[in-house]
């Protein structure tokens, strides 16, 4: 067992199932066969009762933790978080992340070849939902051989994951902490998305979403959206501690069109590096999850989506600089909990860097995920992994016994 | 004044979960107040010492209500159920009747609308617990009457003019208060420094510190 606080080297895996009967979306169309992306870390115990899932926001995959090559620098999303004594310390818990339905990074998603035609789906990929991204989940949780996840854990998108998981398998999971999140789309939030699409639509490459064999892809149009997106997760005070009104590599103004400002190059950069790691259609496909995504839209409110999912723990956390998900959402969001009876633990983290603070403020929030966590392995009794004396091939042996 | 409109405690001491729970002498007066196994709400929980020794000694059901991020993260290291926010907007998202006791501990000075909370600590639960130092106390009195100045109660940092804000009463003002409510006090306890009063013969001249447990009539 490791405790140099890295999870070390991972191993990308896949679950595909919906192979004859396929798998149903929120929308009303079928999808198959299904392939699920994910990674583990640490061990699942004997009861099989240490299984955390964290949930990825917008353009994270299943890589959470830790790195594909020996010598890779570059670690997972979230390895500041997942990992020996860290806050979801990978010594007691067995934890899983898995790259979303319509996705881009191993799940099936519209680039992938549609069985129908043999040619990627692009824009015939169905419409897909929060609520079909859990469901694909689910079923790896259940293939994974676990009846219950002690806790569903994610920010922004991530944190949608969890809540829909809390309001619709209450039975499956004891605590959920969504971060930095909203029980429901705002018409703001749904405009910044559109603003996204649109720069993609309006980028002649994109083809209608046909561009996988045409060897141009619709960068122009996916860099502006990330653009806007990458604004939207910074705060004007971390934008000002970063950039000022700093010049890039010139001492007075130009007076010229080009990215003289150093705000101006970092977009650019951030653009330009999302291009090739992320699908212009997938983009498209994820947002527009998230636009659809309204915990209060079958049962009239907040409070009644939790009727059922009162008995969970439940951690809740935002930060007081992020605009695009506000802490009055996750006030919201508690408000309705607390009404429901519901054990709710709020934190409205004191942060200056706007929405990306979930992934920033490793410090505050490394405290209070391990003592929320620690309360729930003494509550729910959980047992601690046996470390094993092979190096750990987890979950093959689990899934070779399910 | 800052602008603020909450009240907050007087720093509790800080202990580590996990060893043998002190507690100071005014939080184990409210703690003698709660029924073993209640469901407890503490308003303004600080620390969490209250909340943490009532959960291990008396097995409540617990929830705080803390308004500072550093209070907040002494609690969830205590892995207590917490959240952070000022007791007006707090109260509001509680069913009626969903706890057996409500605390409220050296708070009461500093609130701006204390009929309104006391209202709704009973709304939620059945029975409220309040503690709050006593300007009636004879140094008190007398620093009034011989110095002239607006007396500094015992266990209180901050001077008038300091954030937070209080407003100084004494164990009478806080039974007319009562009264003129419509609240039955149900328990009392008093407190000189952190010695409990045997009697209750001139307890408003001889008390620092007063502990009731109201209910409605």
């Amino acid at each position: 067992m490791s405790t140099n606080g890295s999870v070390g080297r991972v191993q990308p895996r896949q679950l595909t199932f919906a192979e004859n009967e396929p798998f149903r979306l929120d929308s009303g169309a079928t999808l198959g066969p299904v392939t699920v992306a994910y990674e583990t870390y640490g061990q699942l115990n004997a009861a099989r009762t240490n299984a955390i899932l964290i949930t990825h926001a917008l353009s994270g995959s299943a890589h959470a933790a830790g790195s594909h090559q020996p010598d890779e620098a570059k670690t997972g999303w979230w390895d500041d978080c997942i990992g020996p004594g860290k806050a979801f310390d990978t010594n007691k818990f067995f934890i899983i992340c898995s790259n979303v339905l319509g996705g881009c990074y191993g799940s099936t998603g519209p680039s992938d070849p549609d069985p129908a035609t043999g040619k990627p789906y692009g824009m015939r990929f169905p419409v897909v939902t929060i609520g079909d991204m859990v469901r694909a989940q689910v079923r790896l949780i259940d293939h994974l051989g676990i009846d219950s996840l002690l806790c569903v854990a994610g920010g922004s998108m991530g944190g949608m994951q969890a809540l829909e998981w809390a309001a619709h398998y209450p039975q499956r999971l004891k605590a959920a902490i969504p971060i930095a999140t909203t029980a429901h789309h705002s018409p703001m939030l749904i405009a910044l998305s559109e603003v996204g699409r649109q720069a993609i639509y309006a980028d002649p490459a994109w083809n209608n979403g046909d561009y996988y064999d045409a060897g141009l892809k619709p960068d122009a149009g996916l860099a502006v959206a990330r653009m806007v997106g990458h604004i939207t997760y910074l705060s004007e005070e971390s934008m000002q501690q970063k950039f000022g009104r700093r010049l890039q590599d010139q001492v007075r103004y130009g007076y010229e069109f080009r990215s003289e400002f150093q705000v101006e190059s970092y977009l650019k950069y951030k653009g330009h590096n999302f291009t090739r790691r992320f699908d212009a259609n997938s983009y498209l496909y994820v947002t527009k999850a998230m636009d659809y995504f309204d915990l209060s839209a079958a049962t009239g409110s907040v409070a009644a989506a939790f009727a059922n999912s009162a008995d969970l723990r439940y951690l809740v956390l935002s930060f007081t600089s992020d605009w695009l998900y506000p802490s009055y959402h996750s006030k919201e969001l508690v408000s309705a909990l607390t009404a429901a009876g519901a054990d709710v633990t709020y934190l409205d983290v004191q942060s200056s860097w706007g929405h990306d603070a979930f992934l920033l403020e490793v410090e505050t929030m490394t405290k209070l995920l391990s003592g929320f966590l620690e309360r729930l392995v003494q509550s729910e009794r959980v047992a601690l992994p046996v470390p094993p004396t092979a190096p750990p091939k987890e979950p093959t042996k689990a899934e070779a016994a399910a | 004044m800052s602008g603020e409109t909450e009240p907050s405690a007087p720093p509790r001491p800080t202990r580590s979960s996990g060893s043998p729970v002190l507690l100071r002498s005014d939080l184990l007066a409210i703690a003698d107040m709660v029924p073993a196994g209640a469901r407890v709400l503490d308003l303004g929980c600080g620390d969490g010492a209250l909340l943490e020794y009532l959960v291990r000694s008396k097995q409540v059901t617990g929830r705080g209500v803390e308004r500072s991020e550093e209070g907040m993260l002494a609690c969830v290291r205590r892995g207590l159920s917490v959240r952070q926010g000022n007791l007006e907007e707090g109260l509001a998202d509680y069913p009626d009747a969903s706890f057996d006791s409500v605390i409220l501990s050296q708070t009461l000075p500093f609130l701006n609308d204390p009929a309104m909370i006391l209202s709704e600590m009973l709304r939620v639960g059945s029975r409220a617990i309040v503690s709050f130092p006593n300007w009636g106390f004879w140094r008190c009195r007398l620093e009034m009457l011989v110095a002239g100045r607006i007396p500094q109660v015992v266990d209180l940092a901050e001077r008038w003019y300091e954030a937070p804000r209080w407003q100084a009463f004494t164990v009478a003002d806080f039974c007319d208060f009562c009264h003129h409510l419509g609240f039955g006090i149900l328990e009392e306890i008093y407190l000189s420094r952190s010695r409990r009063l045997q009697s209750l013969r001139y307890k408003n001249l001889r008390a620092t510190t007063a502990v009731f447990a109201l209910q409605r009539f």
